[in-house]
């Protein structure tokens, strides 16, 4: 490959009539595209100097065909100038800060040196504007008496004459502007922030028009065989006509009148075909009645040009499919199927070392009908850069022409990198390399685990795949984008990676209390485990038989010689802790890699908290914890599969007494805000400071149910025990909390909008089932019902009112955070740490002295703190900190 | 035993205070041998030199991500009960929006005052100090009625009310007036002060109309006579046993003037009137102070680096600059990367009449020109010499 150019600077500036003119290849005149054998007119929109875009046809100005021809410039004469609508302003303050008779600006050299020394201390504004001129005045340098200049949107500009005490407005032409504009001395452009090299102000007003090559308004050719011109060019066309007739109205000494409306018409035309959406301007529309999307539309906007195009490319070598799960791959691996590995390519270039392996390839094709198969090339490129597909009967000819210097595309195969990636991408964590394993099926498949940093889950997402297509792609995925370099999220300095869901459900039912297993139970749960010889039996049974405690079996894929202390996310923080004898096991402590006490759950394993997984990350590097992460994970499966977990409509079950409680808890609750509302309304309501006595009694009201649908949970909760899996997975952290099931078992409890009760509706009530004025529980929303119970008619619908304004606020919050993002990313991504350690822009600018004050990187140091000192006195003393 | 000689090692190693800290608490009173404590300082230095930052970090993208990509996750609901069930404060997405946009006014100011020593310790000296800060209209000193036949507003003030927030009849009257007359901007009046039958007697100059007499008395009853304008309400709360006054409305620069209130603890959730009263350093913390408290409120980890380089990126040129088209983004050195996020024609018009020059040093530049980014491995300038 040749070494790339870099693009040093671009500069800016304005195009001049005569660079126009010089640059364009061809004076347009015709308004006509093609004649009637489909052939382009000579000096028509469609010359073939311009650039050809019909396949076979050559450019007549670099003879090359269309893939090849970049395409060239025209130009339109103008019968008069027009205004250029982009600079309207422009031109507005320049005729007001300029003489009208010599052009100089209007003010004395003195004047100048005084604004301009004010403007220098001000930072940013230090150029003249057009608050620094005086109104109404006489020139300094000729003593005209200056005339107040108005401005119409959207290009008409006038003069004010006062005239025996009336106002007469006299309209300026643009060739009146332009006359005024060239007065102007460059040194006074210098002074308006004007570089009169690149940008004299009388070139915004248009003499010339520069066509635009073919290449950039391709015409297309409808299945009717008829030609469908783009946008650009019908503008083009209307311009050319109006400037035709205008020409011909002129020469033939037609009336100032009709000259004005020509010029005008022509002055639209032109407006429109740069900008259709200028206020005060009607936009130009297409036939079917859909405004023209001319040069700056274009440009603008989330599909414009700059957005949609230049900053957002379309990439080759990628796959998109369903993804679906499958505990048994690693983490860093990603399923992929087989018709997709046989579909995307990696480029081998052929050397003396791999030609034999090269034609071995060639020689397979692109045929592979099962996994079994080995992969095979698609494509072989010759060092003339000839692109050669595979196939049918040619594999053995090119195979025999294989020599080093050719280049083959082969298959994608077990082991090759690509890079996974699941929209939207809201941190780097998004996209993430991984090693394929090509399989059967038809959707992408990856480990549970991996998915907290892409957010995804299963219900249906999709996700792409990218295939990384030289080397040093492929190093920089392996090195900096794998799975397991970005298990630490740099957000909060902890592991983002983890168990999820049945891993934690899994894990905790393994360790929780003491369990003994026998020899083939160990041998089952730890099947997929690399491991030479079982521990020492913990204990033997009377019979003989050697036993395994679950510990033990959890420890086996620990590291050796870890040591940490902490407690499990089943504490429930007592007020004196029992440490190692803990009545919910909930103090782990691991001493040497040896789970002495304690439950493994979310906090030990899970994705964002990971205590354990932490530690190892810390003390054995990322490749060990990414390993115990595919050990944990088929671990836990298979613990959950001993016992087997399942959850039903059964488990929301309560015994008699229990509904009993209920009901007495909340009718209690009931009278008690009856017995508030009674206060109220005799007026003996104390409110709170600052609060009238509705809101007051509201909040009371809001306390009194909260707390009674509390307790009806907690009723609940002391009936079923760790046995519910309701119950274990919220208590493990896997899923849902206790919350939840008060919901499903006890009571819904109150629905609110905004934080409060319910209060829109009918006439003074939410619901035609309740009195007028009534303020109590259930006709403002309180479900005294569970889930299971099921909810009548108006709860029910207190519950959807409930949950529309959950639905409203996601649809609402994903379109905020977006641009809130999309503006933070904006304003920083051009930061970066220097070789010093001081954080500066790309262009050399010091943000921070040092990085973070402290020099820290966020995702290595630990949860904030530079150095883990708690997590590494706990592994050298074995003891809590 | 954790020895002298120990601390001594810790306190001089070359470790960040924080950590030195960590270190002295956690070893203090251990038991451990001489191996361990070596072990121990060893691998904190390792783990200190693994922990720094890499040059070319794209520091600024991660930042953005950190604090966006939790965006997600908060809640929309804009009023929370912050500590105070009486006091209304903006929180979650709208909070953050609300800081990165640098807005003028917060849409729910706040302010939490922290009172000198001599005043903290007891409920009515610190009652004392709220009647110097929260707003009293008149109405609230006694009965106002409207004379219609004599065309006065009369006002009747309570002597226990005036008893009870420590103020005289005669500073009422004058700031009642001068109020009216400055801040209403309603001038046509008179007042009296019967000081015997404590009553301020108000006239209209004009004696036609009653649309005046009524007009006057609207204001004469709204009209702030003590406390400061801006803040509606002060709530004084017992907190860690110390009592602390949270306000409705901000502004710093006249509560600091409030005798018992402590400046060094007082603050306000309104960033830019800090920056105005304290300078650029005070509102570069308070940015991040707000920012961290209203993603932690949410349940969301995000490290203060983070947060203080958004920080010290919207405080760069000595005022709070918004993250957006009208601060950073719009201001930044490369028309492509102005033209790329908004406005994007105007951004290029301008630029060819400046005839600007686009360096195309920043990360969308090059993105559109399609070459290498200037962070991380795109910067490196190391090529390897092929050997021949």
């Amino acid at each position: 490959m040749p070494s790339p150019k870099r693009i040093g600077k671009i500069k800016f500036g304005l195009l001049s009539p005569k660079e126009i003119r010089t640059m364009s290849v061809r004076k347009i005149i015709w308004a006509d595209t093609y004649d009637d054998d489909g052939f382009p007119y000579p000096q028509g929109l469609m010359d073939l100097a311009l650039g050809v875009i019909d396949p076979g046809l050559r450019c007549k100005t670099c003879d090359q065909k269309a893939a090849d021809c970049p395409g060239h410039f025209g130009h339109i004469e103008l019968a008069k100038p027009v205004i250029h609508v982009g600079y309207t302003r422009l031109i507005r303050k320049l005729l007001r800060v300029t003489c009208r008779a010599c052009g100089r600006l209007l003010l004395s050299p003195d004047e100048i040196q005084k604004v301009s020394i004010i403007a220098e201390d001000e930072l940013g504004g230090d150029f003249l504007t057009e608050k620094d001129i005086k109104k109404e005045r006489s020139c300094p340098h000729c003593g005209e008496q200056q005339l107040k200049v108005n401005f119409e949107k959207p290009t008409t500009f006038s003069e004010v004459l006062l005239e025996d005490g009336k106002k007469n407005e006299h309209k300026l032409t643009p060739a009146d502007i332009r006359a005024r504009l060239e007065r102007i001395p460059d040194s006074d452009l210098r002074l308006l922030g004007i570089n009169p090299d690149v940008a004299r102000p009388e070139w915004t007003i248009l003499t010339v028009l520069p066509v635009p090559p073919v290449t950039m308004r391709p015409s297309i050719i409808l299945e009717n065989g008829q030609r469908s011109e783009d946008d650009l060019t019908h503008k083009l066309v209307d311009i050319i006509r109006i400037n035709q007739r205008f020409k011909e109205n002129q020469d033939a000494g037609a009336p100032q009148l009709i000259i004005e409306d020509l010029w005008e018409l022509l002055q639209y035309h032109v407006t429109t075909y740069l900008d259709n959406e200028v206020a005060g301007c009607p936009p130009a529309r297409h036939r079917s009645g859909r405004p023209l999307k001319t040069l700056s539309q274009r440009l603008k906007g989330k599909d414009g040009r700059f957005r949609g195009s230049l900053s957002g490319k379309r990439v080759n070598f990628s796959a998109r499919t369903v993804i679906s799960p499958n505990p048994n791959l690693s983490v860093t691996e990603v399923g992929v199927p087989l018709s997709i590995a046989v579909e995307m390519t990696v480029p081998v270039r052929v050397t003396s070392h791999n030609l034999e392996e090269m034609r071995a390839l060639v020689l397979r094709g692109p045929e592979r009908r099962s996994l079994k198969d080995p992969c095979g090339a698609n494509y072989v490129i010759r060092p003339d850069n000839r692109r050669l597909r595979l196939g049918g009967d040619n594999l053995e000819t090119i195979a025999e022409s294989l020599e080093p210097g050719y280049t083959v595309e082969r298959q994608l195969r077990d082991g090759d990198i690509v890079l996974f990636n699941r929209q939207p991408s809201l941190h780097r964590m998004s996209i993430m390399a991984h090693r394929i394993k090509v399989m059967d099926g038809k959707t992408f498949r990856l480990n549970p685990a991996v998915c907290p940093p892409y957010n995804a889950d299963f219900d249906g997402d999709e996700m792409n795949l990218h295939v990384p297509q030289t080397e040093e792609a492929r190093a920089e995925a392996a090195i900096l984008v794998a799975v397991q370099e970005n298990i630490l999220s740099p957000r909060f300095g902890g592991p983002i990676i983890g168990g999820i869901h049945d891993h934690i459900s899994g894990i905790f039912m393994l360790t929780h209390d003491l369990r003994w297993f026998t020899k083939s139970e160990v041998i089952y749960l730890l099947k997929f485990f690399d491991f030479d010889h079982l521990p020492e039996p913990g204990r033997t049974e009377e019979d003989g038989t050697p036993k395994w405690s679950n510990k033990q079996v959890f420890s086996m894929i620990l590291p050796d010689g870890l040591n940490m202390v902490f407690r499990a996310s089943s504490c429930i923080n007592c007020d004196e802790c029992r440490y190692t004898d803990c009545e919910r096991d909930a103090f782990v402590r691991i001493i040497d890699g040896q789970l002495q006490t304690g439950t493994v759950d979310k906090k030990s394993i899970g994705a964002f908290d990971g205590a354990i997984l932490n530690r190892i990350i810390r003390q054995y590097g990322m490749d060990r914890a990414s390993r115990f992460i595919d050990d944990l994970t088929r671990l836990s499966i298979r613990g959950i599969m001993i016992d087997g977990f399942s959850f039903g409509i059964d488990d929301e079950d309560l015994s008699k007494t229990e509904y009993g409680q209920i009901d007495d808890e909340l009718s209690k609750a009931k009278d008690d805000v009856d017995r508030r509302i009674r206060i109220f309304q005799e007026g003996q309501l104390e409110p709170m400071p600052g609060r009238t006595p509705e809101e007051t009694l509201e909040m009371q009201i809001m306390q009194v149910l909260g707390k009674a649908r509390d307790r009806t949970g907690e009723i609940a909760g002391r009936h079923l025990g760790l046995g519910n899996s309701a119950v274990l997975m919220a208590v493990s952290g896997a899923r849902g909390s206790m919350l939840n099931l008060t919901q499903m078992a006890g009571c819904i409890g109150q629905q609110s909008v905004r934080g409060e009760r319910i209060m829109r509706g009918y006439e003074e009530r939410t619901l035609p089932h309740f009195q007028r004025g009534d303020r109590g529980a259930d006709s403002h929303g309180f479900i005294l019902h569970s889930y299971k119970g099921g909810l009548n008619p108006t709860e029910f619908f207190f519950h959807a009112i409930g949950g529309r304004e959950g639905l409203v606020d996601t649809a609402v919050r994903t379109s905020q955070s977006g641009y809130l993002q999309r503006r933070l990313i904006n304003a920083l991504q051009d930061l970066k740490v220097a070789y010093d350690g001081t954080v500066r822009t790309t262009m050399g600018r010091i943000i921070q002295f040092e990085y973070g004050e402290d020099g820290t990187d966020p995702m290595k140091g630990s949860f904030g703190d530079p150095v883990d000192v708690k997590g590494l006195v706990e592994s050298v003393l074995k003891e809590e900190v | 035993m954790f020895t002298d000689e120990m601390r001594r090692e810790i306190e001089e190693a070359q470790l960040p205070e924080l950590t030195r800290q960590q270190l002295l608490s956690a070893l203090e009173g251990k038991e451990m041998t001489n191996e361990q404590f070596r072990q121990i300082m060893d691998r904190v230095h390792a783990e200190f030199r693994s922990t720094r930052i890499e040059p070319l970090e794209a520091v600024g993208v991660i930042a953005a991500q950190s604090i966006g990509e939790p965006g997600t996750q908060m809640t929309m609901r804009t009023f929370h009960y912050a500590g105070v069930a009486e006091i209304n404060v903006t929180l979650g997405l709208p909070r953050l929006i609300e800081i990165m946009d640098a807005r003028k006014e917060p849409s729910t100011p706040t302010m939490t005052i922290y009172l000198s020593p001599e005043y903290n310790n007891d409920r009515d000296r610190a009652r004392m100090v709220s009647w110097q800060i929260e707003a009293a209209p008149l109405h609230e000193f006694g009965d106002i009625t409207t004379d219609m036949e004599s065309m006065q507003v009369l006002v009747h003030v309570n002597e226990a009310v005036l008893a009870k927030r420590k103020i005289s009849m005669d500073v009422i009257a004058e700031t009642a007036q001068k109020k009216i007359r400055e801040r209403r901007h309603y001038r046509d009046f008179d007042a009296e002060v019967n000081a015997g039958e404590h009553v301020v007697v108000f006239t209209p100059k004009d004696q036609e109309k009653y649309q005046n007499l009524f007009q006057l008395a609207e204001h004469v009853r709204n009209v702030i006579v003590q406390g400061i304008d801006d803040i509606e309400r002060v709530v004084v709360r017992k907190e860690s046993g110390e009592y602390i006054l949270y306000t409705e409305g901000s502004n710093l620069k006249d509560v600091f003037e409030v005798a018992g209130v402590d400046t060094t603890r007082t603050r306000t959730n309104n960033i830019s009137e800090i920056a105005q009263v304290l300078g650029i350093e005070a509102a570069r913390n308070a940015i991040m102070a707000e920012a961290l408290s209203t993603l932690g409120e949410q349940g969301i980890k995000v490290d203060v680096r983070h947060i203080m380089l958004v920080a010290d990126m919207m405080c760069m040129d000595g005022e709070v600059k918004q993250i957006g088209r009208h601060g950073i983004a719009g201001e930044k050195e490369s028309v492509l990367s102005r033209a790329a996020f908004e406005v994007t024609v105007n951004h290029l018009l301008d630029a060819a009449v400046a005839n600007e020059v686009d360096e195309l040093n920043g990360v969308t530049e090059n993105v559109i020109v399609g070459q290498p980014i200037q962070l991380g491995t795109g910067d490196v300038k190391l090529i390897a010499k092929p050997r021949t």
